[in-house]
């Protein structure tokens, strides 16, 4: 049951075929067996996904009429805010924390009947491309446990792969959706900024961070992405429009036709400093889309070269800006209150107890770039940067529907092998940070093996036309098919 | 063009508030001068009449009515406190006694 997709176990669970409490039970059994070795958890609410799946069969008792994942289990990233249910974005500042309050996108997962199994681990405040960076030790690839399941949502794509469960959520800020999604190989949807809610999503870099899907098959992303996009206005840059219709595009894209479809290759990230194996698994991937149909050529961008550097100045400066708020005030760790020292010298010595070293490091980074005297050069500049980013992005969507890319330039590596060079673990995101400071959507989907282990083919698509890349990725997957992790 | 001393990775982390050790300023003195070389790239990028982007959404004063909504109750509010005292956040002393 467990290796089911989520669209199956939904059509199941409405079919009365098997009960929703049957399915959750089956999922936290699976935990228990697996996840001592894989680490995707921080959190498992086994009597809160029980209670959710009673919740589910009764209504199906009473004949209501649910939606197509109504009782289908499903693990959350744990900077979501849950409420009563411990959140902690992988940060010992925020641990044993129960937000009073839930996250809109987990409102509308609770109304749709998804059962949530628990909170998954991730890199502190989602910043990291291992789970190397969680205060609460790292997360383990199914494919081979000696490697990093990716970053910063390790734990939900380790969980996903580790049929732990079927469905989980992520957030994208530089790649942390995308690339987890591509180590693991499962597939994972950052959807256009603004397309899903932030609120209740502990912000790290607030004009990048997009809350998203993550599955085993873009049919069940597209599904999940349904039930948390839309509208909200609880968050000041949600869009106010409606959502693409992601599934029917997937299952468009699921017919192995991509007939019209124009499709650019980008120039800039034609393989220099990427494993040969990946780009390998890419190039025969985009030779095969060819066969549907579909129209290849090949684009320049040429400011997506200064995207990494860009990035590692805009997102730590939002981020020493909006982890200012954890201060030992309002929530969390308070340490040093000796009732003699100064409220400065308690903040300081909190957040020095509670913040790990590379969220030291981005704050110190964000506070230098936009300190006066270095801010035109730096966080100034990087937000010009930005523009001619953005600026390639339209040029190119004027001659191609999407963009493709390797996810990222290498497969699963060695844990520890990048964490003394903070510098190095930054270059796992060089494909997918582009589309995060543009602001359009972008999937990972796998495509194939490089030395036995998963590949990722992204897909970027423009500000608002999500379809098109559950399209094209859909394809990709009728083409490359699921990938089935060794036993664990 | 970047180089960062021990100094100044000091006086920042005092800026953001964290109360770092001479050991923690040792390693991240090496570590920032790297990232900031790298990211000092975008210097290169020829930009002068180029207008800065903060965001992707071109959305600005997104009011809402004025109107009354649930909210949390003081106790909710005050769950996750370290320290509360009579429906306030209790926090260390701000001015000392002579101040």
């Amino acid at each position: 049951m467990i290796k089911e997709t989520a669209a199956a176990l939904g059509a199941k669970i409405a079919a009365r075929e098997v009960s929703a409490v049957e399915v959750a039970q089956a999922h936290l059994d699976r935990i228990s067996e697996v996840d001592g070795r894989v680490h995707a958890f921080l959190h498992v609410d086994a009597e809160g996904a029980l209670k959710a799946a009673r919740e589910v069969d009764a209504k199906l008792d009473k004949g209501e009429k649910l939606g197509p994942l109504a009782g289908v289990p499903i693990a959350v990233k744990d900077v979501i805010a849950t409420k009563g249910v411990p959140t902690t974005a992988g940060s010992k500042i925020l641990e044993g924390w129960k937000p009073p309050y839930d996250a809109t996108i987990m409102s509308r997962m609770r109304e749709a009947g998804l059962v949530m199994v628990g909170k998954t681990n991730m890199d502190e405040f989602a910043m990291g491309s291992s789970t190397e960076y969680s205060a609460y030790g790292p997360s383990f690839n199914p494919w081979d446990l000696t490697r990093i399941p990716g970053g910063s949502g390790g734990g939900s794509a380790a969980a996903l792969a580790a049929y732990e469960a079927p469905l989980a959520i992520g957030t994208d800020t530089g790649g942390s959706i995308r690339q987890p999604g591509a180590v693991t190989g499962t597939v994972g949807a950052k959807p256009t900024y603004g397309g899903t809610s932030r609120y209740g999503l502990i912000a790290f870099s607030s004009s990048l961070d997009t809350p998203g899907p993550c599955a085993r098959t873009v049919k069940d992303t597209a599904l999940l992405h349904t039930v948390i996009a839309g509208h909200d206005p609880m968050d000041s840059t949600s869009i106010p429009q409606p959502v693409p219709d992601v599934v029917a595009a997937a299952r468009l894209g699921a017919t192995g036709d991509l007939t019209g479809v124009k499709i650019g290759l980008v120039r800039e990230f034609s393989g220099e400093g990427a494993e040969p194996g990946v780009m390998a698994a890419f190039r025969d991937t985009v030779e095969a889309l060819t066969k549907l149909g579909a129209e290849v050529v090949e684009i320049s961008a040429p400011h997506f070269l200064y995207a990494l550097p860009a990035y590692y100045l805009i997102a730590p400066s939002e981020c020493s800006s909006n982890l200012a708020r954890f201060d030992g005030v309002r929530f969390g760790l308070r340490v040093g209150d000796d009732g003699k020292r100064s409220l400065e010298d308690v903040m300081s010595m909190t957040r020095e107890a509670g913040f790990g070293n590379e969220v030291k490091r981005r704050i110190i980074v964000g506070t230098y770039a936009l300190s006066s005297g270095y801010y035109d050069a730096y966080y100034g500049q990087a937000q010009k940067v930005r523009t001619l980013i953005a600026r390639d992005f339209a040029a190119a969507f004027e001659q191609v529907d999407v963009l493709v890319s390797p996810t990222t330039p290498f497969t699963a590596f060695l844990l520890g092998s990048r964490t003394s060079d903070p510098y190095q673990m930054y270059l796992a995101d060089l494909y997918t940070i582009p589309t995060n400071l543009y602001g359009g959507p972008a999937i990972s989907v796998p495509c194939g093996l490089s030395e036995g282990l998963p590949v990722g083919f992204q897909v970027m698509a423009p500000t608002m036309a999500d379809d098109r890349m559950y399209r094209v990725a859909a394809a990709v997957e009728s083409v490359a098919g699921t990938l089935t992790p060794p036993a664990l | 063009m970047a180089t960062i001393s021990r100094e100044e990775v000091a006086h920042l982390a005092r800026l953001a508030r964290l109360a770092v050790t001479d050991a923690e300023i040792d390693l991240f003195a090496g570590q920032l001068d790297g990232i900031l070389q790298a990211v000092a790239r975008v210097g290169e990028v020829v930009a002068d009449d180029i207008p800065p982007m903060s965001h992707s959404v071109p959305l600005v004063n997104v009011l809402r009515e004025d109107v009354i909504k649930p909210s949390l109750t003081p106790a909710e509010a005050l769950a996750g406190a370290p320290d509360a005292f009579e429906n306030r956040f209790r926090v260390p002393q701000i001015l000392a006694e002579e101040e």
